[in-house]
């Protein structure tokens, strides 16, 4: 039987010292009339042989086409270190590190990854992971109802420039406590959120605003004039950011005059596969003075009984194992492998790489839209600066086009009609450093004939 | 063991870096069009190192873990069993890594054929009519499924049931997650034999009722004798049953779930269904639900039409209870538990429950006779069981903590300790059906062992760990001298 050890005779030794007559005996407090006959549902077992040809049959099938989709997870190069280490059975068959003395790898490298993600947010603590950029936020809303104790409204602003699943993901997981999330418009010329739409406002209890940073289009918002207005009037900041992004951006912790409260994140960029939307990581920071609202595990350095410098588990007392009903969050199991390929990826691209990697990344990107708006019938939907993707409107509905090219082996990037219908044919792109010059042609080229050929039709 | 190994930060020197890793195209220019205001003023301060420095300091970190691949490692409730690589590897083949989450079905179809079969056996395994594999961890399934109880009853009107009833013994997430549903918490006791006190429910049930979460074996590893009463109780009282899936590895192919009367449950699949834990995550925690529960399960849900498969639309879904993650959730870690399924088979699906209980129950009685008191003497195990050490605690001064440190020093991974909060002084422990015969005979010598040194000389258990990188830390210095982010200066 796959993966048990037990011969015929261990078997038996084993139930004789149990005193049983058989496995099935070991069942007999379970009543006979819920016991199931058999798993029809269930195929026979295949041997690793047989379940590698079929994987390897379904990959093949999936392709390798040349993406230039972003949305929130982003192709990125990943240097082979990182998962040949986070693959390693230390790392990856490891539980969470409840027994610090055993688990002082895990710990460790928890505190490197707080460390690394406070300084590259420029906040004063992080977390050691939340599921993805969209529960983070999420929680991070949920967090600043308990953070600002002067508001009572439980209100909170989502601009509509957020990304659409996170602000759908925030409103399933804290509607439930009474949130309320109300969005702000953008608009559909910059396609940034306008401080000016802020005014209705003006003397309401709202608890916290959320700012995404690049946002949803890729466009930049005036995040200082955005933070300084919800601090004059009590109202909490929570920046959605871009890992990538903060090594050109201002990060959260100077935002406006007094920066960010709250900052969270997608850390799928740093070092972790798209894989078909997960596992991913969120990253969660705050300022000190809020780290016991914050939800998730957190790491600690602290002495052990010689002196001797070690790391555990802190401030366990914000956590449903401990303190159950009146818990900041009930997340238990986070993504710490992720956090573990973070933190690897991070310190083989340092301050240098990264910031070479932004830089790509936003180069290509811009050479990428530069070229598609030669195509008749595309141009750039909003004006101003933009990191790493950008939004192109065209004279047609985009999915027949995107259809063509994937036809051609291309994906050219989200159809925003779904979400955004008031923009007409709008089409979200995204190059990283991954794409050289001639994948941008082969996307142009492809571009034009699939227009023309829409055109004809 | 290695002992200390340095934080990466002390091998960072100013210029250093794995220049092999960065692109050499920057563009031209490339940031003029980035307004100065928006722009950061210095680099991050990250690491500068070698790649060569990167890979041993890691790799030294990870050798101050124990694990699966390296320690036995009982820790009840958490089903601590072996990850087969081939999960790994074929979950790791590049098309799978590559693909864009919001890449089109076309690209799609290896991908989602996997998803689907996988919805459609964990249907067959729990014994229940609808699936959704999105949410990430336990807790986050926990969430869906009494986030669907709650609309199920709105949707009917009956805006009254908010009340979720656990018992006193349940995990911390079930009345976390009913928190955060907005939900109040009732708690019942069980009564001296480890079962429901069905009196207490009784009483409890009633018109604000939303729901109860159960796990089933509990947890105390005892099989919930009176489910059939309870489902009947809390159905009777317009209540329903949320099935808590931690402790299903006891009964995979034996008793299903959905049979035994709950309407909706969460699987950890890294635990039944043997992904790995990863230092504490990624899990993924895909619901269950009966018939009438299904038209709220969260999305993206995996179907198929004819030899095509596809998402669900929101708008075929209208009464979902929404989206839980920016994506598909974890589906790395999906692809991994069906290729575990996979090559389990049906018949390896029932070898599981068996073989763990198997385990279990022999683990149990060596314990016991050498000397170590079940904390449900009367009662079958299920995969997992709770000894007490009340007595050595008196008698000796020697707590299930320090036989816990103890059990590091020879090489074995700790049970779960004071875990039930309802049995003093308890080890929780799961050897899972992956382990064999010889290895829990030589947890036996060890537990032994440090039960005949708490009788010899009690101080080696009370100061141990002795082997390990440190020694037992102090946790009240680290909550309250935080030290969270490394620092230069940072001197203790």
């Amino acid at each position: 039987m796959a993966f048990i050890p037990h011969t015929e005779a261990d078997v038996a030794a084993m139930l004789a010292a149990i005193g049983a007559r058989s496995i099935e005996d070991l069942f007999a407090e379970i009543p006979p009339s819920l016991r199931v006959s058999s798993l029809a549902g269930v195929p026979e077992e295949l041997n690793e042989m047989e379940i590698g040809r079929l994987m390897s049959e379904r990959a093949a099938q999936d392709g390798t086409p040349l993406s230039f989709l972003g949305a929130g997870a982003y192709e990125h190069h990943i240097p082979a270190a990182v998962w040949a280490i986070t693959t390693r059975g230390e790392f990856y068959s490891a539980y969470t590190p409840y027994q610090a003395e055993a688990s002082q790898g895990t710990l460790q490298t928890t505190y490197e990854f707080q460390t690394m993600i406070a300084r590259l947010t420029g906040m004063e603590v992080a977390n050691a992971s939340m599921y993805d950029g969209a529960s983070a936020t999420a929680e991070a809303a949920l967090m600043a109802v308990r953070a600002n104790r002067k508001s009572k409204s439980a209100r909170i602003l989502v601009p509509t420039t957020l990304h659409p699943h996170y602000r759908r993901v925030a409103v399933a997981m804290a509607s439930n406590q009474g949130l309320r999330f109300e969005e702000l418009p953008y608009c559909t010329v910059e396609g940034v959120t306008l401080p000016a739409s802020l005014g209705k406002y003006a003397g309401e209890d709202v608890t916290a605003l959320l700012i995404q940073q690049p946002n949803f289009f890729g466009r930049l918002e005036d995040v200082d004039a955005l933070t300084d207005w919800a601090h004059e009037r009590g109202t909490l900041v929570i920046a959605v950011v871009n890992p990538t992004s903060l090594a050109l951006l201002k990060p959260p912790g100077g935002w406006g005059s007094r920066g960010a409260d709250i900052a969270v994140g997608e850390g799928q960029p740093l070092g972790v596969p798209l894989s078909s939307g997960g596992p991913y990581f969120g990253f969660m920071t705050t300022r000190m003075e809020y780290v016991r609202q914050m939800p998730g595990r957190i790491v600690g350095r602290t002495l052990d009984t010689t002196g001797r410098e070690g790391f555990t588990l802190t401030l366990q007392a914000r956590e449903q194992h401990i303190r159950r009903a009146k818990a900041t969050s009930n997340i238990c199991t986070n993504q710490g492998l992720l956090m573990t390929a973070a933190t690897i990826y991070l310190s083989l691209m340092g301050p240098q790489g990264l910031t070479r990697t932004a830089a790509a990344s936003h180069a290509r990107s811009r050479e990428l839209v530069a070229a598609l708006v030669r195509t008749p019938g595309v141009r750039l939907a909003f004006s101003g600066p933009c990191f790493h993707e950008a939004v192109l409107l065209l004279d047609r509905p985009v999915a027949p086009v995107l259809k063509a090219l994937a036809a051609r082996g291309i994906l050219g990037g989200l159809d925003l009609a779904p979400y955004y219908p008031e923009l007409g044919p709008a089409l979200l792109v995204c190059a990283t450093e991954t794409k050289t010059a001639a994948d941008l042609e082969r996307y142009r080229a492809s571009l034009s004939e699939a227009m023309q050929a829409a055109r004809a039709a | 063991m290695p002992t200390r190994e340095k934080v990466i930060f002390e091998y960072s020197q100013p210029g250093r870096g794995a220049s092999d890793q960065w692109p050499h195209y920057v563009g031209v220019a490339p940031l003029a069009d980035l307004p100065a205001k928006l722009r950061r003023s210095a680099a991050p301060e990250l690491p500068e190192v070698g790649e060569l420095e990167a890979v041993r300091h890691f790799t030294r970190l990870s050798q101050l873990n124990f694990s699966i691949d390296t320690h036995f490692y009982p820790l009840g409730s958490c089903t601590m069993k072996y990850n087969p690589r081939a999960c790994n590897q074929y979950a790791m083949l590049p098309q799978f890594l590559a693909r864009h989450p919001l890449a089109p079905e076309s690209h799609g179809q290896g991908f989602l054929a996997c998803m689907y079969e996988l919805q459609e056996m964990l249907k067959e395994v729990t014994g229940m009519q609808g699936v959704a594999l999105s949410p990430m961890a336990g807790a986050h399934g926990e969430f869906a499924g009494v986030a669907m109880i709650r609309a199920y009853h709105r949707a009917r009107g009956d805006l009254k049931r908010n009340e979720i009833i656990v018992p006193e013994a349940a995990h911390g997430t079930n009345p976390a997650t009913a928190t955060m549903c907005g939900c109040v918490v009732r708690e019942i006791p069980v009564n001296a034999a480890g079962d429901v006190d069905l009196a207490a429910l009784k009483a409890a049930v009633g018109p604000n009722t939303a729901g109860i979460m159960l796990t089933n074996p509990s947890t105390l590893g005892v099989f919930e004798r009176g489910i059939e009463e309870v489902a009947r109780v809390v159905h009777d009282a317009g209540g329903l049953l949320y099935y808590d899936g931690a402790n299903l590895n006891a009964i995979l192919g034996k008793v299903r779930p959905g049979d035994m009367g709950f309407d909706c449950l969460h699987m950890n699949l890294h635990k039944t269904f043997s992904t790995p834990h990863g230092g504490g995550g990624p899990g993924a925690g895909a619901v269950g639900v009966a018939a009438r529960l299904a038209p709220f399960l969260p999305l993206p849900v995996v179907d198929r039409e004819g030899e095509r498969y596809r998402w669900l639309t929101e708008s075929e879904m209208p009464q979902s209870i929404g989206r839980l993650s920016a994506f598909m959730g974890n589906a790395g870690v999906l692809l991994r538990a069906y290729i575990y399924m996979r090559l389990l088979g049906r018949d390896g699906m029932r070898a599981v429950g068996e073989y763990a209980t198997l385990n279990a129950n022999y683990l149990l009685k060596r314990l016991r006779d050498a000397g170590f008191e079940a904390a449900y003497p009367e009662r079958r195990a299920g995969h997992e069981f709770i000894v007490t050490l009340r007595r050595q605690a008196r008698e000796f001064n020697v707590t299930a903590m320090d036989f816990a440190k103890r059990l590091l020093d020879l090489g074995f991974h700790a049970p779960t300790t004071y875990f039930p909060l309802i049995v003093p002084e308890c080890l929780l422990i799961e050897p899972t059906e992956t382990e064999s015969r010889e290895m829990l005979d030589a947890f036996v010598a060890a537990m032994s062992q440090i039960l005949e040194e708490a009788r010899q000389e009690p101080e080696r258990v009370r100061s141990a760990p002795h082997t390990m990188p440190v020694r037992r830390l102090d946790d009240v210095r680290a909550a309250r001298h935080l030290d969270l982010t490394w620092t230069p200066t940072t001197q203790h």
